[in-house]
């Protein structure tokens, strides 16, 4: 019993980080009816260049991800600004974006192979009081901040995106383009915006995990990137809810999944929780019944 | 106030519009009418910048805004109240007047153009807090009409605010826009209802096929003979 509820919290807390990924495939998923393949991509930059600039500029390990926030919140300002836009303009099929996408994940992942190098790097502990210890399960202080760093961002989200006007403009682009334009919307801005959120929430995550696992490789993201993808899909892409719901069950089944099955089940368990979950609900567990695109 | 001068438009190889002449003055209302696929729509597209022009040139209060994206026009003072009304189904009523007025800095402004769209639509005041995509049709065209207000635009394009509308409703949408027309908004109004459209317009244009086939002041145009033929179901 201890065991489950040790591997429970451990899979809780690293579901937190995932759903932090997921709401970015969510937010851009919900304006552009895009997967975007690179968000793995921009998670693994978060990571590192936190670290390298925690190395290089001698600054605390946090603010180091908080500047990392915005570099990663620029990067997918600039994916889509160099990449998608051109696309959207032209009017392309949807499957020529998606193949940009995965095509600058790659892109990246070679990029920061060549200038963080290849091999795989240790990372600082964010936070490090001591841990916790209740009959026997055992919450160490990463654990704990991850938790509540992942929630409070969360919570941010969804008071920027229910409550604030260009929260307003979003849900109103993902309606319908045309008519938010109409409104006076940049529809534009609100994309590039929509982009940085996502890019920003993905380099807390990529912060929080690599000070949780304590390493970082260029390579990090494809592997967190799918899981979070199938957390957004399972929680019903497009709802911010269901991605906190998605990444805590792909946390907590692959935690437990590597300690009852064994960890080579860890990757494969979430995946098949989410089949099973669109086989009995297509649009996910939160997910709207499709929304009309006009 | 505004003013398309050869305009020409383009989708694809269609050739949509073929070099159209409008102006619209100060205060006036001016209706657009022709049959289905004449290019009314299109027409308005033009302006309010959804659809690229290729050849011409649009002009509003004497500023070239041939092919200005649709959200620096609205700041400019021109809003389009779409054809098919395009609410944002599953925000609220109150939700959708509020984007209406996204373009607007100053809070007591926007509080009044919720007053003013609330009178000229009591209807709407009683449904604040319903989603969009649940009233009616009615309610509807008249949410995509205030929510065209809430700018309070100097220029309101109105793309067949009647349609599919009981009589009694198109009786009331036409008061209200002569109402919108007196409290000094200059309106281009296209309508497929043209005994309607005449009889609110001070001048019209006849579309056919993507040109300019006739127009005139609304009263003459409304007891010409090809006129009435073509589109007022002559006796
Ligand atoms: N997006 C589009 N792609 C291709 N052709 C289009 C498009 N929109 C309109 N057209 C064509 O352009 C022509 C003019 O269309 P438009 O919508 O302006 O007509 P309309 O006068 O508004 O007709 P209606 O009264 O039926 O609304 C039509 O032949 C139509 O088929
Ligand atoms: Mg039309």
């Amino acid at each position: 019993m201890v065991v489950f509820i040790q591997q429970f919290i451990n899979g809780l807390a690293i579901g937190m980080a995932y759903s932090l990924i997921a709401v970015g495939f969510s937010l851009v998923f919900g304006i552009l009816r895009l997967v975007n393949f690179a968000h793995g991509a921009v998670y693994a930059f978060g990571a590192q260049f936190a670290l390298v600039i925690f190395v290089g500029m001698q600054i605390s390990i946090a603010l180091a991800i908080l500047l990392a926030m915005v570099a990663a919140g620029l990067l997918g300002v600039i994916i889509d600004k160099t990449a998608l836009e051109p696309l959207r303009k032209k009017k392309s099929m949807p499957i020529a974006n998606l193949i940009t996408t995965i095509g600058i994940s790659h892109i990246l992942v070679n990029l920061m192979t060549i200038y963080f190098g290849s091999q795989t790097r240790g990372f600082p502990a964010l936070f490090s009081f001591g841990m916790i210890e209740v009959a026997g399960v055992r919450v160490d202080s990463n654990q704990l901040m991850l938790c509540l760093v992942a929630l409070i961002l969360m919570g941010v989200l969804t008071i920027v995106v229910q409550k604030s006007k260009i929260g307003l403009a979003i849900r109103a682009t993902e309606q319908n383009t045309k008519a938010a334009s109409l409104m006076g919307i940049n529809v534009n801005f609100v994309i590039s915006f929509v982009f940085f959120l996502a890019g920003a929430s993905a380099a807390i995550a990529g912060g929080l995990i690599a000070s949780h696992y304590r390493i970082v490789f260029p390579a990090m993201g494809f592997d967190a990137g799918l899981k979070a993808f199938s957390a957004a899909v399972l929680g019903g892409i497009g709802s911010l809810p269901g991605s906190i719901i998605g990444g805590l069950i792909v946390g907590v089944s692959e935690s437990m999944a590597a300690n009852f099955l064994g960890s080579a089940y860890r990757d494969s368990v979430a995946f098949v929780i989410l089949i099973l979950v669109l086989i009995i609900r297509p649009t996910g567990l939160f997910g709207k019944k499709a929304i009309m695109k006009v | 106030m505004l003013k398309i001068e050869g305009l020409h438009t383009y989708y694809g190889y269609i050739h949509a519009l073929k070099g159209i002449d409008i102006e619209v003055g100060n205060g006036e209302i001016v209706s657009l009418i022709g049959s289905n696929g004449a290019g009314k729509t299109t027409t308005l597209g033009s302006i309010a910048g959804l659809v690229p022009s290729s050849q011409g040139r649009i002009t509003f209060e004497g500023k070239d805004i041939t092919n200005v994206p649709p959200h620096k026009l609205v700041q400019m003072g021109i809003s389009l109240s779409p054809e098919g009304r395009e609410v944002f189904p599953a925000l609220t009523v109150e939700e959708n007047l509020r984007l209406g007025a996204y373009t607007k800095k100053d809070k007591d402004r926007t509080d009044a153009s919720f007053e003013r769209v609330y009178d000229l639509f009591p209807r709407l005041k009683e449904r604040v807090a319903q989603l969009a995509g649940t009233l009616s049709g009615g309610e509807q065209q008249m949410l995509a009409i205030g929510r065209a207000l809430m700018c309070e635009p100097k220029l309101l394009l109105l793309d067949e605010p009647s349609l599919g509308l009981a009589p009694t409703l198109v009786a009331q949408i036409f008061a209200l826009i002569e109402d919108i027309n007196r409290q000094g908004t200059t309106i281009l109004l296209i309508e497929q209802n043209a005994n309607m459209a005449l009889s609110v317009a001070s001048r019209a244009y006849v579309l056919e096929t993507g040109s300019i086939a006739m127009s005139g002041p609304a009263k003459e145009l409304a007891v010409d003979p090809r006129v009435k033929e073509a589109y007022l179901g002559a006796h």
